[in-house]
């Protein structure tokens, strides 16, 4: 590594450091880009499975090339801008989508040392960046100049401000119960413990203690993804494709890459933040990325799997879900884990 | 002139070019938009202030939720650029009247170097969270201050909903517990027909 450093530092000199924090980007990028391309194909390949069909198997062994082939397709096709549309606007949105996801992905602790940009207020810039997201939904459906495009974009704004309130306050008990805003000390956080210390470390992360506030995260990061059976956004039997309906080509894939990124970001944090990361299960075995990785593909699994059971929710109940029940719920919630803070019985100390 | 500086001046274009478009923009979706691409700028300097509890917070509130409401209002109104125009002489007393108000504000902060003020000192020892000293001192020192401010964003919250309410309206809607309760017995019917022979 020192090599490496001294090696840096000799070819590019004072701006070597820049590039150093390039080659991370890139390094975190990259892999994040091809788990996209195979998330894609995981996603048809499971819900093929759960359907009794067989999914993509022509290109390649086992489909296993069908994302390259997918993407050289959209990289190829025409991009059609509509004559009526706001051209400016209408090209920057999938870049204001796809841009959030890949920025949040800069505090996003894979082990306690490796991680892009340790910063105090990791879950803050998070929420921030996120939130950031709807726009490329918002804009894009107004630049369309198509009503099918407007209305899918109106309905996606409504659900994901609904579902950040609820989203906020579970994270609100993470950060409560953790003492800190910082995702690394957040993971640290779960390593202590009764449970922790007899070795039976899964017991004393988060999704324990928290057990409503884990549901009611997980449940409003798949709204906040409109991903199935919150995808009204989408509709296909009511509006078409919804907000992307008038993209086509790369324009219409940053649309997907961004919901697909946005799908493992969801994921990550979900592990980092209910299931303690990077922490081993159980004591005899040593921590290390390849647990976050199973986390989270295990979460990921639960999105593919919700997609191939579940109805889409119609409008009014979805908005019912987010206000009547888990509002209330968190509120509850948060209360309860204050006074359970404050109380002799407290768990963390 | 070092990195710090120019990323300040960098922004600071940014800043200053978005907000003379957020006035002068005749498309009101071209002006929020102008208006957002300010906040997000104004986190940036801010955060460059070291002050990033309080850039993350604007960009979290502002560009993150109120602009989002914003533009949502923005896109559905059916404006009329000729129709806003015709009020303009009218208005052009209240409106230069307000605009002398904050150019005398800004002057006296910006100029509280002139005038003499004693700044505060706002160099952050090392080891120290911003985010973390603002929330002891809002729940401790400034907790009054800080529950009225909630109150008194509760008390415009119902005042908004009292009013546009125009009482209850009659509309079709399904109870949800009823359709959690609902068996199958209540919907369908089985029906045992023998075969009818010739």
């Amino acid at each position: 590594m020192d090599a490496l450093m001294n090696f840096g530092q000799g070819i590019f000199g004072g701006v070597w450091p820049a590039v150093w924090t390039l080659i991370k980007i890139v390094l975190i990028v990259a892999p994040l880009m091809l788990g996209v391309a195979y998330l894609t194909l995981a996603e048809r390949k499971v819900i093929g499975y759960m359907q009794v069909r067989i999914g993509p198997n022509r290109v390649g062994p086992w489909g296993l090339i069908q994302p390259i082939a997918d993407g050289l397709k959209l990289l190829l096709k025409e991009i059609i801008v509509p004559s009526k549309s706001n051209k400016g606007i209408f090209l920057i949105a999938p870049m204001l989508a796809i841009a959030p996801a890949l920025a949040a992905w800069a505090v996003i602790p894979f082990t306690d040392t490796l991680v892009l940009a340790n910063i105090d207020a990791s879950l803050l810039y998070i929420m921030a960046i996120t939130s950031i997201g709807v726009y490329g939904v918002i804009l894009s459906g107004w630049a369309s100049n198509s009503k099918y495009a407007f209305l899918g974009a109106m309905r996606s704004a409504a659900q994901m401000v609904s579902y950040e309130i609820a989203m906020g306050f579970s994270l609100i008990c993470v950060l409560m119960v953790s003492n800190s805003l910082n995702l690394v000390d957040i993971v640290n956080a779960q390593d202590q413990g009764k449970f922790a210390s007899w070795g039976l470390g899964f017991l004393s992360w988060n999704w324990l203690p928290l057990f409503p506030m884990f549901i009611v995260y997980l449940i409003s990061g798949t709204a906040e993804l409109n991903r199935a059976p919150f995808d009204v956004a989408e509709g296909e039997s009511e509006i078409v494709a919804g907000f992307h309906i008038e993209y086509s080509g790369m324009a219409f894939a940053l649309f997907f890459l961004a919901e697909y990124a946005n799908m493992i970001l969801v994921a990550a944090l979900t592990s980092i933040m209910f299931m303690g990361g990077w922490l081993s299960p159980v004591g005899f075995l040593p921590d290390g990325i390849i647990w976050l990785f199973a986390k989270m593909s295990f979460v990921l699994l639960l999105f593919l799997w919700f997609r191939a059971t579940f109805p889409r929710y119609r409008y009014d109940q979805l908005m019912r879900l987010g206000w009547k029940v888990f509002v209330p719920i968190c509120l509850v919630w948060l209360v309860i884990v204050g006074v359970w803070m404050m109380s002799p019985l407290t768990i963390w100390k | 002139m070092d990195i710090q500086a120019f990323v300040f001046f960098f922004l600071s274009a940014i800043l200053i070019f978005a907000s003379m478009r957020v006035i002068t923009a005749r498309n009101p979706v071209h002006a929020a938009l102008h208006l957002i691409l300010a906040f997000f700028t104004c986190g940036g300097i801010w955060a460059l202030l070291q002050a990033e509890f309080l850039a993350i917070a604007i960009i979290l509130v502002y560009v993150g939720a109120v602009m989002v409401l914003f533009l949502f209002v923005v896109m559905m109104l059916d404006i009329n650029i000729d129709r806003i125009r015709e009020g303009f002489w009218n208005y052009l007393p209240l409106g230069a009247m307000l605009g002398l108000l904050m150019v005398m504000e800004m002057g006296l902060v910006l100029g509280s170097k002139y005038f003499q003020v004693p700044a505060a000192d706002a160099m952050i020892p090392a080891g120290v969270s911003n985010t973390k000293s603002i929330g002891v001192l809002m729940f401790t020192d400034f907790v009054y201050p800080f529950e009225l401010a909630s109150l008194i964003l509760l008390v415009g919250m119902i005042a908004a909903i009292v009013l546009t309410y125009r009482g209850p309206k009659k509309s079709k809607y399904t109870n949800p517990n009823q359709q959690v309760f609902v068996k199958a017995k209540d919907r369908i019917r089985v029906l045992q027909m023998p075969v009818e022979k010739d």
